[in-house]
């Protein structure tokens, strides 16, 4: 310890402080009664992190630390606050593509401080080998996320974009990162090799978000996150930073967590979502499921119909979708089960796990309109439930319901796991018309003699229910 | 040089299995907050931009070093008050459900 100054030694015990705040933070995650004060003991540690590494600044550089600082603080404070939680998805996207384009350029700086153009023999590998991991998964990882805003802000289509021979296109661009990498740790003109991997980065970051699309964006939100981790902790190794090393292992830990939780959601491996280009197999299997399914007739109800079987049901499950979230129909719907509940109705929320846009989503959109969230029942809870249940209600809710994914092997979804709303005594479709869902199946439910639909829009019908069971 | 770069290697290794740890026992209720906190943490880079960036001579150059440093930032900032947003709506039990009016 002779060799670290006193100066160094309280730096380094701060982010040992600054490590153990996010992991007792994260762990008081675990429960929404102690959540937001394990976020409150995550932000104490940044703080002090932050604070005491700030007073290791050169004094002539304060100011451009102090503009990043202030710009940073204020559109990060703005966009959170003004975001809508239906947005939530394409906000955690955009922050995280900022996480990771700052990694990518700390170790680019790192980068530039070690090359020595007049040097003779190559920078030592362990360093340059953990920079270019470093900015190469920073700014896949920017690029990614960006594309992902893009998608879920619908600024682009949110639909798979698939070319042929695109998984080539992208082995070789992968391939070449790897070669420009493989030379700047060789010491083959690292200077300009650095930046084609760089650049090459990005350019894969963008390609390999382009297939992906509809439901598999949970998962590649996900993903994302767990790039930006790794390239947070690489970036630890880069400068010797035991608390970027500690965080950005953690971030990584959930985000692969996660990713794989989704993966399993829907049945699919990750390679499957990174390479399956979903869309592309589903537009054909689609249009072959409507032509098999031209048959069946669906009916129709009145919302008096609905409202008064929903009035004189014992148990209702409501099972609500991202079309809910679309129509803005939470607080309706959180109306609608206030006074289903004054008429003696059990009411509870069915979730599957891919419910919205990213994992948990639509947690937040219930929690974000009152609804307690002991009402809020996971996928693996709420089945057993079905058969007792007097009428499921779904609403904005499709592939997550459609048996097909149970019973018919050639749908694009069989395999995934959903919820047995079939098992219920009556279905209640809430739907704006019979176009199909964001993954584009066909819907076998709705021509279940048990089911009926509810057309219009969510809100409005939700509405009406709630006033004519008030009625009643 | 590799026994520091061994040393670091543990470290990182032994974060992420109490990370897999601590985050498999979040419900999935919790997993947008988990998601925009973890989110928040990466922001830790920036201790890593300040670094580069609050320097006499800043390798990136003034403009780029700003660039590095409000990154960093807005993902730390923006990342904690989304998440203390989200986690203020989690209520236990029912407000009188009655009364409802659309409003918080």
């Amino acid at each position: 310890m002779t060799d670290v100054t006193v100066a160094q030694f309280i730096v380094d015990a701060i982010y040992l402080i600054t490590g153990v705040c996010f992991i007792v933070g994260l762990r008081l995650l675990s429960s929404p009664k102690t959540a937001r004060l394990g976020n409150r003991i995550a932000a104490a540690g940044m703080f002090v992190a932050v604070v005491a590494t700030a007073f290791e600044m050169e004094p002539s550089a304060w100011w451009i630390v102090l503009i990043g600082v202030v710009l940073g603080a204020a559109g990060g404070i703005y966009s959170a606050r003004a975001v809508k939680m239906t947005a939530m998805p394409q906000m955690v996207a955009l922050f995280n593509g900022a996480g990771g384009g700052a990694a990518a350029m700390v170790s680019t700086a790192e980068f530039l401080k070690l090359y020595d153009p007049a040097a003779t023999s190559g920078m030592p590998p362990d360093q340059t080998i953990t920079i270019m991991l470093s900015s190469i998964i920073g700014s896949l990882s920017f690029a990614g996320s960006i594309i992902a805003f893009l998608k879920l802000q619908e600024l682009m289509t949110g639909r798979p974009i698939t070319y042929p021979g695109q998984q080539v296109v992208n082995a070789l661009v992968a391939l070449a990162i790897v070669g420009c990498a493989v030379c700047v740790v060789a010491g083959v003109s690292p200077l300009a090799t650095y930046f084609v991997a760089f650049g090459g980065a990005l350019v894969l970051g963008v390609l390999f978000v382009l297939p992906i699309g509809g439901a598999d964006m949970p998962v590649i939100i996900s993903l994302l996150n767990s790039f930006t981790g790794l390239a947070a902790a690489m970036t630890g190794f880069v400068l010797g930073n035991n608390v970027l090393i500690i965080s950005g292992a953690l971030v990584g830990a959930s985000g692969t967590l996660l990713t794989v939780l989704m993966g399993k959601a829907m049945n699919r491996s990750i390679t499957n979502v990174l390479f399956g280009a979903f869309g592309a197999i589903k537009t054909a299997a689609g249009g072959e499921a409507a032509a098999g399914s031209s048959g069946g007739s669906v009916r129709a109800a009145t919302a008096e119909d609905v409202a008064t079987m929903l009035a004189y049901a014992k148990q209702v499950v409501i099972v609500p979708g991202y079309g809910m979230a679309v129509a803005q129909a939470q607080h309706s719907v959180r109306d609608l089960a206030a006074q289903l509940e004054k008429k003696g109705v059990e009411v509870k929320y069915a979730i599957h796990p891919v419910a919205g846009r990213m994992p948990g989503h639509m947690n937040v959109l219930l929690a974000e309109a009152n609804v307690p969230y002991p009402q809020l029942y996971d996928m693996e809870d709420i089945n057993p439930e079905f058969p007792r249940t007097d009428v499921a209600l779904i609403i904005g809710a499709n592939d997550v319901t459609n048996p097909a994914a149970r019973n018919v092997p050639s749908s694009p979804i069989y395999g995934m796991p959903i919820l047995d709303v079939d098992k219920a005594a009556n279905i209640v479709v809430l739907k704006r018309s019979m176009n199909p869902g964001f993954a584009g199946i066909d819907n076998p439910l709705y021509e279940d003699p048990k089911t009926v639909m509810l057309f219009g829009d969510a809100k409005k019908s939700v509405d009406e229910l709630a006033a004519t069971v008030k009625s009643l | 040089m590799s026994e520091h770069l061994l040393t670091e290697l543990t470290i990182f290794i032994l974060a992420v299995f109490v990370g897999i740890e601590v985050i498999s026992k979040v419900p999935t209720t919790l997993h947008t907050p988990l998601m925009s906190a973890t989110n928040a943490i990466h922001g830790i880079v920036l201790v890593g931009a300040i670094l580069v960036a609050g320097v006499e001579d800043p390798k990136l150059g003034w403009f780029l070093s700003i660039v590095v440093v409000t990154l960093a930032s807005l993902n730390v900032f923006g990342g904690f008050t989304v998440t203390e947003r989200m986690l203020q709506m989690f209520k236990p039990r029912a407000t009188p459900p009655a009364q409802g009016d659309g409003k918080q």
